[in-house]
């Protein structure tokens, strides 16, 4: 149940927007599509949302064939990026102007635009017009007009990419909240992988029309199935290098190396591609079972709380995140722990290697 | 290049001469040094808009003066200022190529040709546009373009100040970080003050050595990035930097002790203030609240997984805590109790830091 799309594909003239897809997603609950702009998230949610018909495939919808059945005739709800209002319209007739169409009764639609403004802090606004509000309170405007319809399908593309970051903080924790128990099948695009990991549910990883990977968010984040899967869901990128397997060693360059971890005894000698995330590569003091190796800085940047460091190691560009305020000058050079136990490797046709 | 000297400026949008004014900058009073990367950071509507516009003067300021270099322009036209600004959005001309883009400012003013010629090549291999000079620049990405326009900004060499208007906000999220660490590196050749005017703190605090922070008309602390994390002079500045913010919780004090729930809580202000002046607030970062089985009982309501750490909400009586723990860390499940760093708690009366 919930929505699920069978071999669905998306040709738009010469260009394959969507490749063949397979992708169930539990009904009631919270998916996130996650990929860069042009991964295609967009026309996967208007395929879902019927506002587009696939090339080839089928769509359905608890457990009902929905392939080729317009919005209009679907109990969808969509939000969009931009904020969208009727202009001429207070917030309360904004909110209620779903329920009008589908002629709910006058004591009934108040109601629920009551409780719906409640919920999303927007009681003291109802009176008002969109052009009064802040970009927050118009984009909790039109995620109160989705929510109102409680619409089995609630389609929400980058919600709040264009909102303050500390509104986007507080309406983070709140979306998840406002779903739950409302039975409600959520997809929420967004291009941040932090995103993806604050709203938690169940997340698929988009590369170019292609779903790479889905499942549980911190699950797939922790286990990427391939390389790709684990750069779509990795800001900053994640750190990778070749690394040469000799006996019981892996060899970063000549001086750096450590020991092959136990389960990986089977994997044949020769190159392989290891990844470590930004985290797991740090700088001051070393934790333990760690691996040295020297840095020269190329840029600092820092977000309130945390220090991104751009190196230069061994030739590769890598990206080194810690907590705190590091400000690094560019040119220092700087000593880097690898928490080996953390790294992932991959075979050369991109495939996690497990041990 | 000059030092920039803000003497008690005040500004009101309104004409009204007399009676109370509303105030859209209430008091500013700072001077900027020569060759300082500084950073505007604030909610919209905090008055950095007006702030960076008397500096350019494209507004007269109700009150106070500014001086460049201690010579007065407080009402010398934007024109006559020598000052470079970039918008958030690319001001580009299309049917111009890049090179010409990036020479406009510099024809305007009559330099030689040859000048130029050497000029823009710098420019232009400072920001990677070097392969395209010849390229029109209607055929750029968003992003392209909104590289020439911070080449313009920085194409002319006796500029007083250059200023930068949130000129992110169109670039897509993935580019950002390549941009941002671009800028500051171009800061490091140029050596020009500049101004950097946004409301996410990631680019503030990643360009600027010094972070002004405004709010509701005031600034509320200038300081370096690793200040504005580690001392907050204000509870605006903790909970605006940093994700997410500072804890701020009410606590008596009373017979020199401070206590929040009734618990005894040490802390590394070292005055007491006087509990009858304004509300008394505790305030700690999320990174310096800790399990500790010695600490005050509270109760778990939610645990975020990003991957290199948690977000624990916890809660006590209608408090809500916030901390974060490390991905290896263990949530308690029974009785969970937690302190505070004592080096890192701190005390405010009426929003400002008790020291």
């Amino acid at each position: 149940m919930g929505i699920e799309l069978r071999k669905v594909s998306k040709q738009v003239g010469a260009e394959t927007y969507i490749y063949e897809t397979n992708l169930s997603l539990e009904k009631g609950g919270f998916n996130v599509l996650l990929g860069t702009a042009l991964s295609g998230k967009t026309t996967l949610m208007r395929l879902m949302a019927g506002l587009e018909p696939p090339t080839t495939g089928e769509l359905w919808f608890d457990g009902e064939n929905v392939t080729g059945v317009p919005v209009q005739k679907r109990s969808v709800a969509m939000v969009y990026q931009q904020f969208i209002n009727y202009p001429n319209f207070s917030v309360f007739d904004n909110i209620a102007s779903p329920l009008r169409v589908a002629r709910i009764p006058a004591g009934e639609l108040r109601q629920r635009v009551e409780r719906i403004a409640e919920l999303l802090r927007l009681t003291p606004m109802l009176q008002r017009f969109p052009n009064e509000l802040s970009g927050g309170q118009q984009q909790r405007t039109a995620l109160a007009r989705a929510l109102v319809k409680n619409a089995p399908l609630v389609l929400l593309d980058e919600p709040l990419a264009n909102l303050d970051y500390k509104l986007r903080e507080e309406l983070r924790d709140e979306l998840p909240k406002l779903f739950k128990g409302t039975g409600a099948t959520v997809v929420y695009a967004t291009s941040e992988p932090l995103e993806a990991l604050m709203l938690a549910g169940n997340t698929a990883t988009l590369h170019e029309g292609r779903v790479t990977q889905y499942g549980p968010t911190a699950k797939i984040y922790r286990t990427p199935n391939t390389l790709l899967s684990a750069q779509v869901f990795s800001d900053p990128p994640i750190n990778t290098a070749n690394v040469n397997k000799k006996g019981d060693t892996f060899h970063l360059t000549d001086a750096v190396s450590w020991r092959v971890p136990n389960g990986f005894a089977g994997l044949g000698d020769g190159s392989y591609t290891m990844g470590i995330r930004p985290h797991h590569l740090t700088l001051g003091t070393a934790p333990k079972n760690a691996v040295k190796v020297c840095a020269t800085v190329l840029v600092a940047e820092i977000s309130g709380s945390e220090s991104v460091v751009h190196v230069n190691v061994e030739g590769n560009n890598w990206v080194s995140e810690s907590h705190g305020v590091h400000p690094y000058k560019v040119g220092d050079s700087v000593e880097l722990f690898i928490s080996v136990e953390r790294c992932l490797y991959f075979g050369s046709d991109g495939q996690l290697l497990t041990g | 290049m000059a030092k920039i000297a803000l003497e008690h400026i005040k500004h009101s949008y309104s004409t009204q001469l007399s009676g109370p004014q509303e105030w859209a900058l209430k008091e500013v009073d700072t001077v900027w040094a020569d060759g300082g990367a500084y950073a505007l950071l604030g909610p919209s509507g905090c008055g950095k808009t007006t702030l960076l516009n008397i500096i350019s003067g494209l507004i007269i300021p109700s009150q106070g003066r500014v001086l460049f270099d201690d010579s007065d322009v407080t009402s010398t036209p934007t024109i006559d200022r020598h000052i470079a600004q970039v918008f958030q959005f690319p001001v580009v001309y299309d049917t111009m190529t890049v090179y010409d883009n990036l020479a406009f400012p510099l024809r305007n003013r009559g330099v030689a040709e040859d000048k130029i010629s050497a000029r823009v090549r710098e420019i232009a291999r400072m920001l990677e546009l070097e392969g395209l000079l010849h390229r029109r620049a209607s055929g750029l990405t968003a992003d392209g373009k909104q590289k020439i326009s911070l080449g313009r900004g920085l194409v002319r060499e006796n500029v007083n100040v250059i200023m930068f208007d949130e000129p992110l906000t169109v670039i897509d999220p993935h580019l950002k970080w390549l941009l941002r660490s671009k800028l500051k590196e171009l800061h490091q050749q140029v050596g020009a003050t500049m101004i950097y005017v946004t409301h996410d703190q990631t680019e503030a605090l990643t360009f600027a050595d010094w972070v002004v922070v405004m709010y509701d008309g005031t600034v509320v602390q200038i300081g370096t990035p690793v200040e504005l994390f580690e001392h907050p002079q204000h509870t605006f500045v903790g909970h605006f930097i940093g994700s997410p913010g500072m804890n701020v919780l009410p606590c008596e004090v009373s017979d020199g002790t401070v206590r929040l729930f009734g618990n005894k809580i040490d802390t590394a202000s070292s005055l007491l203030p006087d509990p009858d002046k304004g509300t008394i607030e505790i305030g700690v970062r999320p990174e310096f609240v800790r399990f500790d089985a010695e600490g005050f009982l509270v109760e778990i309501i939610k645990v975020d997984d990003l991957g290199r750490y948690q977000i624990v909400e916890a809660r006590h009586e209608d408090h809500t805590i916030k901390m974060i723990a490390g991905e290896d860390v263990e949530i308690p499940s029974e009785s969970p109790r937690i302190t505070f760093d004592p080096h890192n708690t701190r005390l405010y009366a009426d929003g400002w830091v008790v020291d």
